[in-house]
C-alpha cells in the first residue's frame, strides 16, 4: 500500500489531487461522475465579500491545446456561500478549499474573516493572480509588494492553512512566492492562467468580450512546471503545482518539479473524472517504481 | 436528472449531405440509455483532431429506446463537427449526457404548438416532436432553410406532424425567412424554435406579437457543459446564468432579448 498522504502547512490531505478554482464549481457539479469523498480536496469557485456578475458574453474561445477565458469572478458573494452551498457540501470527506478574491485588501480581509469561523474549512487559497477583473486580482500578485501586503493582512484574520495563489505574468515568479513566504503564508499555488488573446480574423475581432483572457489547459504546461521548479527551490513553503494536467504521468511530472499537491482544472471538462483517474495512477506509478510514499518523489529534480 | 460518461459507438453515419450527418449511436457495453429529455444536449469528446481540445456539445436528435439509440444531427461547423462528419461505422465516441434543460410539456392537449427550426437547429425538434405526438399532443413544424438541400430529416418530421416550409431562395415551400411563413398569421399557443440566434430572436418578437408562449434553445460557447466554468453564459432577468444548466432552453420571457 503506498501513502499518498501530503501535507499543506497543518492541512493533511489523503492525496495530492486538487481541483483548481473555477473548474469544478462547488463539486455538486461532480458528484454524478465521481466520488467526492477520494479527492484530496477540491478547491471552490473564487469567491469575493459580495455578488459578482463576471464579465460580458462570450467568455470563452478554444485555443490550440488549451482556451482561453475571461469569467471574470462570476459568484454570489461569501454570504451565499455560507448561508446556501456550505450546508450542502459541508459533509463531503475531502477536504474543501476556497478560493478568496477581492479588489482591495480590506475585501480580502472581510472574505477571510467570515471563511474563518467554518468548521470544514480549513484552509483558503488567496487568489492574487486572477487576470480577467479590472481592480484587484493579477494587480496585487505582480508585485511583491502587493503580495507581501495581502498575504500579511490575510495571514491576520484567518488563523489556518494560508495558500496564495501565484501569477505567471510576472517577470519573477520566485520573487512574489518568497514575498508571500515571508509574510506568513502556509503554501503557494501556481500558475494561475497566462494573459493571452485569440482573434477572429474573419469578423476582424477579439473572441473574448475583454479582448485579452487567462490561457489554460495542455498549453501552458511546461511553463508551470517551469515555473513551479523555480519556486520550489525558492521556499520552504510546500508548493502547490497547476496548469495543464491532463493526467496522471503530468501530475507526477508536477511532483518531480517540486510540487507537494496539484490542482486538475480544465481537464475536469474534458474529462470530469480526471482526478480519480489521477488518484489510480499514483498509486500504479509509486507501485512500479518501487516507492512506497509519495512525498519521495517530491522535487526530486 | 442524473448525468452519465458513457463510450458509445457509431451504429451508423447517414451522411445527409456535404455539411451534414446523422450520426446514430449505441452504449458500447450494451448498457440501457438513461432518460432524456427535447431539448437536452450532450458533450463529446473530441479525439485524433490536431486543434480541438474541449468537447463538442451536439442537441439530441432523437432518442430510439426500442432500438437503444441515440440520434444525434451534426452540422459541419469546424474541426471538431468535421471529425465527427467523417467518422465510421465501429468508431466510438465518449460521450457526456443527457446535460441541460428541457423543452415544457404544455397542460392543455388541445394547444397549438409549432416547432420552428432553422438549419440545424431541427435537431431537438423531432424527438420535441415524437414526444409531443407520443403524449395525445398534434404538433406541427415550421423549418426554415437556405435552400431546399438544406431541408433535413423531412420525411422523419412530416411522419411526426404537419411541416411548414420556408427557403430563402423558394425551392421548397414558401419564398423567404420563416417568420415571414403563412402559418405565423394562424392561432398559435406555444412555439418552439432553434436555430441562429438572428432568427430565434425574430420569431422571439414574432411569438410576442401574436401572443404565442416561446421557448428557444440557445447554443452559447461553452467549455464544460455541466455549470462549473461559467463560460457560456447568457443575460437574463435573473443576471447571468449558465446556458449549460439553466438552459439550452429558456423562455423568452427571461431573456433580456
Amino acid at each position: 500500500m503506498v501513502n499518498l498522504n501530503v501535507n499543506i502547512g497543518n492541512l493533511s490531505l489523503k492525496n495530492p489531487a486538487l481541483t483548481a478554482s473555477g473548474t469544478f464549481g462547488y463539486g455538486e457539479e461532480f458528484s454524478d461522475f465521481i466520488d467526492l469523498n477520494k479527492l484530496g480536496g477540491f478547491i471552490v469557485k473564487g469567491t469575493t465579500i459580495n455578488h459578482r456578475e463576471g464579465n460580458p458574453y462570450p467568455r470563452m474561445i478554444e485555443t490550440p491545446s488549451g482556451m482561453l477565458n475571461a469569467v471574470g469572478l462570476q459568484n454570489k458573494g461569501v454570504d451565499y456561500f455560507i448561508n446556501q452551498i456550505y450546508p450542502r457540501i459541508s459533509d463531503i470527506e475531502s477536504e474543501i478549499i476556497v478560493n478568496v478574491s477581492g479588489a482591495s485588501i480590506g475585501d480580502y480581509v472581510a472574505v477571510c474573516e467570515k471563511l474563518a469561523p467554518l468548521d470544514k474549512i480549513n484552509a483558503i487559497e488567496v487568489n492574487i493572480s486572477c487576470p480577467n477583473v479590472k481592480q484587484g486580482g493579477m494587480a496585487f500578485g505582480t508585485t511583491a509588494n502587493g503580495a507581501a501586503q495581502v498575504t500579511k493582512a490575510v495571514r491576520a484574520a484567518f488563523p489556518k492553512t494560508l495558500i496564495v495563489k501565484l501569477s505567471p505574468n510576472v517577470t519573477d515568479i520566485t520573487e512574489i512566492a518568497r514575498a508571500a513566504e515571508s509574510e506568513g503564508a502556509d503554501s503557494v499555488s501556481l500558475i494561475n492562467t497566462m494573459l493571452g488573446m485569440a482573434i477572429d480574423v474573419e469578423k476582424r475581432r477579439p473572441y473574448l468580450s475583454t479582448i485579452t483572457g487567462g490561457l489554460s489547459g495542455a498549453a501552458v504546461r511546461p511553463v508551470a512546471v517551469r515555473m513551479v521548479w523555480q519556486v520550489a527551490k525558492a521556499v520552504q513553503i510546500p508548493v502547490i503545482g497547476l496548469g495543464g494536467i491532463m493526467n496522471g504521468r503530468d501530475a507526477i511530472e508536477f511532483m518531480l518539479a517540486g510540487a507537494t499537491a496539484i490542482e486538475v482544472g480544465t481537464a475536469n471538462f474534458i474529462d470530469p473524472s480526471t482526478t480519480i483517474k489521477i488518484i489510480d495512477f499514483m498509486n500504479e506509478y509509486c507501485d512500479r517504481h518501487g516507492i512506497k510514499d509519495i512525498n519521495e518523489i517530491i522535487g526530486q529534480i | 436528472m442524473r448525468k452519465f460518461i458513457i463510450d458509445f459507438v457509431i451504429v451508423e453515419n447517414r451522411h445527409l449531405h456535404d455539411n451534414y450527418s446523422l450520426l446514430i449511436l449505441t452504449p458500447k457495453t450494451g448498457e440501457k440509455l438513461p432518460e432524456m429529455r427535447p431539448g437536452q444536449f450532450v458533450q463529446i469528446a473530441i479525439d485524433g483532431t490536431k486543434s480541438t481540445f474541449l468537447r463538442r456539445p451536439i442537441s439530441i436528435n432523437f432518442v430510439d429506446y426500442n432500438n437503444n439509440q441515440l440520434w444525434l444531427l451534426v452540422r459541419k461547423a469546424g474541426e471538431g463537427t468535421s471529425h465527427l462528419l467523417g467518422l465510421q461505422k465501429g468508431d466510438n465516441l465518449n460521450i457526456i449526457l443527457p446535460l441541460g434543460s428541457s423543452f415544457t410539456i404544455p397542460t392543455e392537449k388541445t394547444s397549438r404548438l409549432l416547432l420552428v427550426g432553422g438549419g440545424v437547429g431541427i435537431a431537438p425538434m423531432l424527438y420535441l416532436g415524437c414526444e409531443l405526438k407520443n403524449k395525445g399532443y398534434n404538433p406541427e413544424f415550421l423549418i426554415g432553410a437556405r435552400s431546399a438541400k438544406d431541408i433535413l430529416e423531412l420525411d422523419e418530421l412530416a411522419s411526426v406532424g404537419n411541416v411548414h416550409i420556408s427557403t430563402e431562395d423558394g425551392s421548397l415551400g414558401e419564398k423567404g425567412l420563416v417568420t415571414k411563413n403563412s402559418v405565423l398569421n394562424t392561432p398559435i399557443d406555444f412555439i418552439y424554435c432553434c436555430g441562429p440566434a438572428p432568427m430565434m430572436k425574430a420569431v422571439a418578437k414574432v411569438a410576442q406579437n401574436i401572443g404565442s408562449e416561446c421557448e428557444v434553445s440557445l447554443e452559447n460557447m461553452m467549455a464544460c457543459g455541466v455549470g462549473a466554468c461559467l463560460c457560456c453564459v447568457e443575460n437574463t432577468v435573473k443576471g447571468n446564468v449558465c446556458v449549460c444548466t439553466e438552459g439550452p432552453v429558456f423562455n423568452i420571457n427571461q431573456l433580456t432579448w
